[in-house]
């Protein structure tokens, strides 16, 4: 056994290190900033929580946390049933073998694959409203429709943008978990005289979870992190109206090169996203848990 | 085939539909991609009338298009063959071995992928310069794994656990060594699972710039950021800022499309 787990660590040990390098070093290094108020290269003063205490108090920034969480619960709250929905209706084995089925997984799998900026730009391109089909087509349909200078418009935009994007990872991921159910299952809820929601709660659902919890979970931290679609499409405006958390520190730490706020926003942004897949991993977890205590219950009682 | 898994009309209308939601975009970035910009600015037309390959020329036949594309691709094969090289090592440990601290360090591993990279973006270019990366395609790779290398462990780890411990035992019992059950078995046995994790590593890399922009300046400049050039005080080249975007889509299809059998059963075999 002490053999194996001195083997066990050389294998980890690459991971470790490059993560450290890559994830590590720099966190530290951020951390150190946010302690700290720095004049230039060889003065600087231990501050404490003073940036923090400033940054919490900063209405920009609680605006822009406000956006942000809007935002990422309603691309959540349309992707997921959309993605299981978009699933659950391509065709799977033997029909799905198909060139129909190839260049249907294909399409679906483009837009994860566009470079994040070309995302913003199709869109730009599109929804303008002199060059742009979306834009003029709204507009030909009599709404006055802009999304460069309205923020209402600019929001819906950016949620069809985001619509456009994400759903296909819940699909596929979904899809997978879909076509690992043996058709038996479907026959005997057949015979049962089962539904189809019941199908979908009873035999497709408990398929699912594992796949939906990893699709939820990264869909969760990617919308707390977007930045660089929004930047080309809206640049954040009109005004401040679309800017994201990741965009407002960006304009923090580069734009106006205020390294200790900025230091200590990034700190508590990671806390925040941390946070957050914390709080939806045990909810589903232990709810998931306390189900299967209730079960051998009745199993018990039976017995 | 029964008619409880056989979709319904209402979910075989949502799926077309959505298809064609995807499509429309694309559809209008290949036509603005085809047109002069004269044309474009000038008068709206839902199809192209007149067809010009000027735009295509100019991406394809410009040193400064090419060589984006190859800075490009360049750190996203770096990355996809450091994080696969590092993480296959781990995964198999997570997936065989119980060790002092194995949950804490997984779970460790996966909040790397929480790190938003605007948080990264100030340390990143000054340690990147301190250690004379700045600029190469592969300080670009390095800042990748930071959320490439969790994700590939994680996914290759729910695969590897997922097959019988039986086969490590059964092929030190054949008195295979541990090099050859490794590389002669085991690996053939997860190709689908490494396919995946392929894809994967791909994908985030070859989206990612907000890390790339800040760790190149001119000598490994992505294609992506090489579309900037295309706005200008004079106004933005519609065309040619549309040509460009086409030709990024091509990897991507061309990574779907080789992956694409084991995208479906790889995700199906592994619990992930």
């Amino acid at each position: 056994m002490q053999a194996n787990q001195n083997r066990a660590w050389l294998g980890v040990l690459p991971v470790v290190l490059i993560v450290a390098f890559s994830g590590v070093i720099p966190l530290m290094t951020v951390v150190n900033f946010s302690v700290q108020d720095v004049l230039d290269v060889n003065t600087r003063f231990f501050v404490g929580f003073d940036w923090y205490r400033e940054i919490l108090r900063d209405q920009r920034l609680l605006d822009a946390l406000g956006r942000q969480l809007l935002f990422s619960a309603t691309v959540l709250a349309i992707e997921i049933p959309l993605g299981i929905a978009v699933a659950r209706a391509m065709p799977r084995e033997p029909k799905g073998r198909g060139w129909g089925a190839a260049a249907l997984l294909v399409l679906l799998a483009l837009p994860l694959l566009v470079p994040w900026n070309v995302v913003g730009t199709i869109w730009q391109v599109y929804a303008r409203p002199d060059i742009g089909l979306l834009g003029h087509g709204i507009n030909a349909l009599g709404i006055h429709y802009n999304f460069s200078q309205v923020s209402s418009h600019a929001w819906i935009t950016l949620i069809l943008m985001d619509v456009w994007h994400w759903p296909s990872l819940i699909a596929l991921l979904a899809f997978s978990g879909l076509t690992s159910i043996p058709n038996q299952h479907y026959q005997a809820a057949e015979l049962d005289g089962a539904s189809r929601w019941q199908v979908f709660r009873f035999v497709e659902m408990p398929r699912l979870r594992s796949v939906l919890i990893i699709g939820v979970l990264l869909r969760l931290m990617d919308s707390l992190m977007i930045y660089t679609e929004p930047f080309v499409l809206t640049g954040g405006g009109p005004g401040t109206s679309t800017t994201l958390l990741s965009q407002y520190l960006a304009t923090m730490a580069v734009g106006q090169f205020d390294v200790g706020p900025a230091a200590a926003f990034s700190v508590l942004y990671f806390l925040l996203i941390l946070l957050l897949c914390w709080l939806f991993y045990t909810a589903v977890v232990k709810r998931d848990l306390e189900q299967d205590f209730a079960r051998q219950g009745e199993r018990a009682a039976h017995e | 085939m029964n008619s409880l898994s056989k979709p319904s009309a209402v979910a075989r209308l949502t799926l077309w539909a959505y298809c064609l939601y995807l499509i429309l975009p694309l559809y209008w970035l290949l036509t603005m991609a085809l047109r002069s910009n004269q044309d474009i600015l000038g008068s709206f037309t839902w199809w192209p009338t007149s067809f010009t390959l000027v735009n295509f020329a100019e991406v394809f036949t410009n040193p400064v298009w090419r060589d984006g594309l190859i800075n490009s691709l360049t750190y996203v094969v770096l990355n996809t063959g450091i994080s696969i090289l590092v993480a296959v090592p781990a995964a198999y440990v997570f997936s065989r071995f119980r060790f002092l601290g194995d949950k804490q360090l997984f779970f460790w591993l996966l909040t790397n992928r929480m790190a938003p990279p605007a948080v990264f973006l100030l340390p990143f270019f000054q340690l990147y310069s301190a250690v004379g990366l700045f600029d190469t395609p592969l300080a670009v790779a390095l800042a990748h794994c930071l959320f490439t290398v969790p994700l590939a462990v994680w996914i290759l780890e729910g695969f590897m656990a997922s097959v019988p411990k039986e086969i490590d035992e059964m092929a030190a019992l054949d008195g295979h060594s541990f090099g050859v059950f490794f590389f002669r078995i085991f690996l053939p046995l997860n190709r689908a699972a490494i396919g995946v994790t392929l894809f994967f590593c791909f994908m985030f890399s070859w989206v990612e710039l907000l890390l790339a922009r800040t760790l190149t300046a001119s000598a490994a400049k992505p294609i992506a950021v090489v579309m900037t050039r295309t706005i200008s005080a004079s106004g933005v080249d519609w065309g040619l800022l549309a040509a460009a975007g086409v030709v990024t889509l091509i990897p991507g299809i061309v990574v779907v499309w080789f992956v694409r059998k084991h995208l479906v059963r790889g995700f199906a075999m592994g619990r992930v």
